[in-house]
């Protein structure tokens, strides 16, 4: 009786092992992958507004400072967007025929609230404070990225638990004097670059940061990250 | 039938994913009921097919050989069921991968490895692994033998690529011998720490009924005890419906009824065991709890247990009770459903009155509880059958050994 294989089925057994074991990794690699991509995240993605509002221009253009419009980022958890009221400011003087701002005063005119689209949206499972982070010396740059570069709101951070507790493991890495913190042009010490806090001059960025962590009384690192710290 | 069962389970599975698991009896002091039972039930029956594949190697039974291979495959079907239980009895199994497995995800979270639920996690899938190679070797030459004597091309094929070119070399079985007992080896440590951990999601709590020391050996004999009843309440219509007399002889229902037996005496140890150190202890919630199985609103369940479990298996003494088919059939039937009410007294009977009587409270399962319960048998008939129908059920390369065996000796 004729042979049942052919002897090229040598090759294909020797390769279905190899392309298993490739396969799997492959898979596996793409899983890893994509619970940190972009699709999942909408890491820089910047969604349509209603208004194509430009950080860049109002930030780094015009030189508004962050809590002339988000007022309550110092008190509050929720840092908020301005009312209409607030753009009314200086648009019922400024480009009052401009198309592009007949939303906001189609707004103002019938009292109806501007329905912008978040781009940081955590899950209500969440709780994040603001003022907490503001207070304790967390720079808008480190979590936001730059946006005073931004024409258009997109996520510079994934916002997730991996990146959150990154940060809370190892505050000093990233913490910043206070009066700093909405200084979009602030520069982190190097080692030409330094950075003075009450008189005295800091090289390193983790040396600044343990004793900014000292001075503005930061819980440790175990407190901050267990569980009840967010997920109230 | 089996098929309808299984689509039976589809259903009720379906359903609890649509609605939520409240669809089952369970309440809040009773938290556990028929999944974790169930779960129980199964993995035990399962331990009895490594038993006899991996243990009685080891002490070269040769009467193993003719009932090993669907003992084992008796194993794999029985850990597929019970390992449906510890998914779908959660409130969410589609987050099952995070909270099971670690890997390195997206919040930096891992799984607590100092919960027993974890540890079954590790023991049932490597079980099942284990159980699945150690079958899947065995099957190997027998493959190769269905391979050599299939008529049709397409079938050859098939058995041939199952079979991975088995020629059957000197060089080949001597490899395999190896590889055969070093998996037993493996798998014997395996079978007596799986359905330890298993027992220490119980007894690793503060609930009086489960916190003992004793859970780990009893409740490994009583999955033996479950499963050897499993396999006569298998083998013996088997060799009856194929004509198997031949290979499975009343010799090997009858060590296997002894094996029940011995088993059997050490979960009735056990039992009096509870019993005296629930007296002995002189903690008033143990005694309570002792009192409670035995003349509280599960008291005939206590009851029908040690029935089952203890009073009329005793009839495996006697050899005429062994030797007979059927009665031994009926006995097993018995066991098996001795040891489903064990593992209902344990978990339902323990938690329905602990230690605040505020907190008491009662447990009775629904249809959904039953549907899924009878719903994993016929999954596991269906995989039988199609086991019998398609793979050899009987080890044929095992039973040609023993034939020249038995030759030298005479």
């Amino acid at each position: 009786m004729a042979q049942i294989f052919h002897r090229s089925a040598n090759t294909l057994a020797r390769a279905s092992i190899l392309g298993i074991v490739l396969l799997l990794s492959a898979v596996g690699a793409a899983l890893m992958q994509l619970q940190r991509s972009p699709y999942v995240t909408g890491q820089h993605i910047a969604p349509d507004q209603p208004v194509p509002f430009s950080h860049q221009h109002h930030v780094a253009g015009l030189g508004l400072d962050c809590r002339y419009c988000h007022t309550s980022v110092e008190e509050s958890s929720f840092a908020g967007i301005p009312p209409t009221k607030t753009c009314m400011n200086c648009h019922a003087q400024i480009w009052t025929t401009a198309a592009y701002l007949e939303p906001v005063r189609y707004s103002f005119r019938t009292g109806k609230s501007l329905e912008w689209t978040r781009v940081h949206d955590l899950p209500d499972f969440v709780y994040f404070n603001h003022s907490i982070h503001v207070n304790k010396g967390v720079g808008c740059y480190s979590c936001h990225g730059a946006v005073d570069q931004m024409p258009l709101m997109y996520a510079e951070n994934s916002l997730q638990m991996e990146w959150c507790l990154n940060c809370h493991r190892q505050p000093e890495k990233f913490l910043r004097p206070r009066e700093e913190v909405f200084n979009m042009g602030y520069q982190p010490p190097s080692g030409e670059h330094s950075v003075k806090v009450d008189g005295k001059e800091y090289f390193d960025q983790v040396e600044l940061g343990t004793v900014l962590r000292e001075k503005y009384h930061l819980r440790s690192t175990q407190d901050i990250t267990s569980c009840s710290t967010c997920h109230r | 039938i089996a098929a309808m069962l299984a689509g039976m389970l589809q259903t009720a599975i379906g359903y609890l994913l649509f609605k939520g698991v409240g669809i089952w009896g369970i309440n809040i002091p009773v938290g556990w009921g028929f999944a974790i039972i169930n779960f129980v039930w199964w993995i035990g029956i399962g331990h009895a097919g490594t038993l006899i594949s991996a243990i009685l190697l080891l002490f070269k039974q040769s009467w193993r050989t003719s009932i090993n291979r669907f003992a084992e495959a008796m194993t794999i079907f029985a850990v597929m069921q019970a390992g449906l239980f510890p998914l779908i009895h959660t409130g969410r199994p589609w987050l099952a991968a995070y909270w099971l497995f670690p890997y390195p995800s997206s919040m930096g979270v891992w799984p607590q490895f100092r919960s027993p639920l974890i540890w079954d996690v590790f023991a049932v899938s490597t079980y099942f692994t284990v159980s699945f190679l150690f079958w899947g070797i065995g099957l190997i030459p027998d493959f190769a033998t269905l391979r050599d004597s299939a008529k049709s091309l397409v079938v050859r094929r098939i058995y041939g690529m199952l079979a991975m070119g088995w020629r059957g070399s000197a060089r080949h079985w001597n490899r395999y011998e190896t590889a055969y007992m070093l998996l037993a080896g493996l798998a014997t440590p395996l079978v007596l720490s799986v359905h330890s951990v298993v027992s220490l999601d119980f007894a690793v709590s503060v609930i009086p009924g489960w916190h003992t020391t004793f859970f780990p050996p009893y409740f490994v004999a009583g999955a033996i005890y479950s499963g050897f009843s499993m396999v006569l309440i298998l083998a013996i219509p088997f060799r009856y419906l194929y004509g198997m007399q031949d290979f499975i002889t009343l010799r090997h229902l009858q060590n296997c009824a002894k094996v029940m037996l011995a088993t059997g005496l050490i979960v009735a140890y056990s039992y009096g065991m509870e019993v005296f150190f629930a007296w002995y202890s002189a903690n008033k919630y143990e005694w309570g709890m002792m009192w409670n199985r035995m003349a509280g609103p599960y008291g005939h369940y206590y009851w029908m247990l040690i029935l089952c479990n203890i009073v009329l298996p005793q009839s495996l003494w006697f050899n005429r009770v062994r030797s007979t088919p059927w009665l031994l059939f009926l006995v097993s039937l018995v066991v098996n459903t001795g040891m489903w009410l064990e593992r209902y007294v344990i978990v339902v009977v323990s938690l329905q009155r602990d230690y605040v009587p505020s907190s008491w409270g009662m447990y009775w399962f629904t249809k959904w509880d039953v549907m899924t319960f009878v719903g994993t048998m016929g999954f596991f008939t269906l995989l039988f059958f199609l086991f019998i129908r398609f793979m050899p059920a009987i080890s044929i390369f095992e039973i040609r050994s023993l034939l020249p065996q038995s030759k030298v000796k005479e």
